[in-house]
């Protein structure tokens, strides 16, 4: 039973024999609690937002409205906002984290690595609720008169582009605006996973490359995004996982509007600004419907962590 | 070694010149990659400095000592929300770090390489970024509601089940980090594995350990999402007992930031200031001790 073979049987006849056997139950009683926390957050979503699911069926997805006067409710514009702001931050995020590890891996002066470095992390360090209070207070209202009333006179009555980029109301806050705040929090983490993942590919390679007169575009290009894709596209998917989840940020600004609209700059909501939005007022089918919403943002995210997760299995950290 | 290895123009030079496109291409990458670098960082001294314009006018020595205002009312601070906040961050971290350390220890000295420790690890890693929200729901269903109220207990026990994975990752990091013939030692002179663990193992990784301890705690600090749903906040001191809801520094301003009274709303930044200073604050001396250690 014992980890260390060697070990004489006589030395093992001590009080301290019984603490050994406690020590090892206890932690391996504490790894286990990892497993009984997954499942019992799985548990907990879907029986507390069964009566949702049981009312509604299959409609609690398709349906777009959300009425707490006639205790009806659709998921459809939460799941859109959902997955329609965590696009726009990929979109905007990962050529951003791609350039940030380019630049940190083989730009940055050796001195100036470290303080670069440490302030991209130091993104990920703050607050949720900060980028929300930054998001709402300083970015939206520049938003506003600078891109959302511009932009809306240019594409005014133009078929597609007029609905898709012009906005009704332009107050900064909307599903764009939220996209945009996401993709700066979740750059700490693509750009620090595809570093590590450009660090660990050996030198030679890159050496042979500059050696036969490639560039520092095309060994990037042509040597390091191939050795790392799968590693990159696993990073992209935890970026996703995360930008899918946010609640506090993306609460104070997609501007929580329970209609679905056909233009990205107009207010929305994704499935978690709704449950924080309306948890504490909610009782009854509503209190349900709003777990059940977990429950899918749950099985959503889920999948897109395990994707995330497998592919990124040859890096260390995060 | 990268510098090095970066010949220039040089070894085009002898048998003719890299040609024009290649280079603009080039050059343009470059540009952009470090664009791209200097705008993320430019965000960050945009929202810290926006913090301390904005939350430096609200910073007085009644913050720290008067009880959060009512609606409308003038005056008052943020001083039962910090200490809130304090006991909760620290409840959650008291419950996680045993459970944390502990899963650790068994993932880096007994499990290894089995099945079953893989299948944790691999699981610990999706709880770690899975959405705060959700683990505030899961503690509503598992505590709020059958106790009917809303509780510091509850919240406590959200922000550790966030802190938890952290915990387990980085103390399993650190023990993998101690090298084997140290354990071996230990063995030899015939100390039972539990003792080779706490008095060898762990006293090697302790700083790392610590590090991880700290990076959680900056974690759960400034995370408001799953507190709604289990602390919620109010506007008094908290009661020894955690039952009923306790105030808390980002329910507080996330309640204050939209509200319309002019005081809320300086609280609300002046809030804002104090927790990610002192999360960026954490966040940095945890990076010194790893790097120290190293």
């Amino acid at each position: 039973m014992t980890s260390i073979p060697g070990a004489a049987p006589i030395v093992r006849r001590t009080p301290k024999a019984g603490f050994d056997l406690f020590f090892r139950n206890a932690s391996f009683a504490a790894a286990l609690f990892v497993l009984v926390l997954l499942a019992g957050i799985m548990l907990s979503m879907v029986v507390g937002g069964w009566p949702a699911f049981r009312e509604f069926g299959l409609g609690f997805i398709t349906s777009s409205v959300w009425d707490t006067q006639n205790d009806q409710y659709g998921a459809w514009p939460a799941i859109v906002g959902t997955l329609s702001t965590a696009l726009i931050a990929l979109l905007i995020g990962v050529p951003l984290s791609l350039g940030i590890a380019v630049y940190l891996t083989q730009l940055a002066p050796p001195w100036f690595k470290r303080p670069v470095a440490t302030a991209i992390e130091l993104l990920a360090a703050v607050p949720s609720i900060i980028y929300g209070m930054w998001g709402l207070f300083v970015f939206a209202p520049l938003f506003a008169a600078y891109v959302q009333i511009p932009l809306s006179n240019i594409v005014e009555g133009i078929p597609i582009v007029g609905t898709v980029l012009y906005s009704r109301s332009p107050s900064g806050l909307g599903i764009f605006t939220a996209g945009i705040i996401l993709a700066f929090m979740i750059v700490p983490f693509i750009a620090s996973i595809t570093r590590d993942m450009l660090e660990q590919i050996p030198s030679v390679l890159r050496e042979s490359a500059y050696g036969i007169g490639a560039t520092t575009w095309e060994v990037v290009r042509h040597v390091l995004v191939p050795q790392a894709g799968v590693s990159i596209i696993g990073a992209v998917m935890l970026g996703l996982g995360r930008a899918l989840g946010e609640t506090m940020a993306v609460t104070f600004v997609v501007g929580n509007a329970n209609r679905l609209s056909s233009s990205i700059l107009d207010p929305g909501s994704t499935i978690a600004s709704r449950i924080a939005n309306e948890f504490n007022e909610a009782m009854g089918l509503q209190l349900n419907s709003l777990i059940a919403l977990g429950c899918i943002l749950f099985f959503v995210t889920f999948v897109v962590l395990v994707i995330a997760r497998l592919l990124v299995s040859r890096v260390k950290r995060y | 070694m990268t510098t090095a290895s970066k010949p220039r123009e040089l070894p085009h030079t002898p048998w003719g010149r890299v040609r024009q496109s290649r280079r603009t291409a080039d050059r343009l990458m470059k540009i952009i990659a470090t664009g791209f670098t200097f705008c993320a960082i430019f965000v960050l001294f945009w929202i810290l400095g926006m913090l301390v314009v904005k939350g430096i006018g609200g910073l007085s020595l009644a913050t720290f000592t008067e009880v959060t205002p009512g609606p409308g009312s003038q005056g008052g601070g943020l001083a039962n929300a910090i200490v809130g906040s304090v006991v909760l961050t620290f409840l959650g971290i008291a419950i996680a770090t045993p459970i944390g350390v502990l899963a650790g220890t068994w993932l880096a000295e007994y499990g290894r390489r089995s099945k079953l420790a893989n299948l944790i690890r691999f699981i610990n890693d999706i709880l770690l970024s899975a959405p705060s929200i959700l683990i505030g729901l899961f503690v509503y269903v598992l505590l709020v509601e059958p106790f009917r109220g809303y509780s510091g207990w509850a919240g406590g026990v959200a922000l550790g089940i966030i802190a938890i994975p952290v915990i387990v990752r980085t103390t399993e990091d650190m023990l993998s980090l101690v090298p084997g013939p140290l354990r071996e030692a230990g063995a030899a002179l015939g100390a039972p594995p539990s003792v080779v663990i706490t008095s060898v193992t762990w006293r090697a990784a302790k700083a790392g350990m610590v590090t991880g301890i700290l990076l959680a705690l900056a974690r759960i600090a400034g995370e408001t999402a799953p507190l709604i749903f289990t602390a919620l906040n109010n506007n008094f001191w908290f009661s020894a007992s955690l039952v009923g809801g306790v105030s808390n520094l980002p329910v507080t301003i996330y309640q204050f930031a939209s509200a319309p009274y002019e005081n809320w709303q300086q609280l609300a930044w002046a809030g804002s200031l104090i927790i990610t200073m002192s999360i960026l604050l954490l966040s940095i001396v945890a990076r010194r001790i790893v790097s120290g250690g190293k």
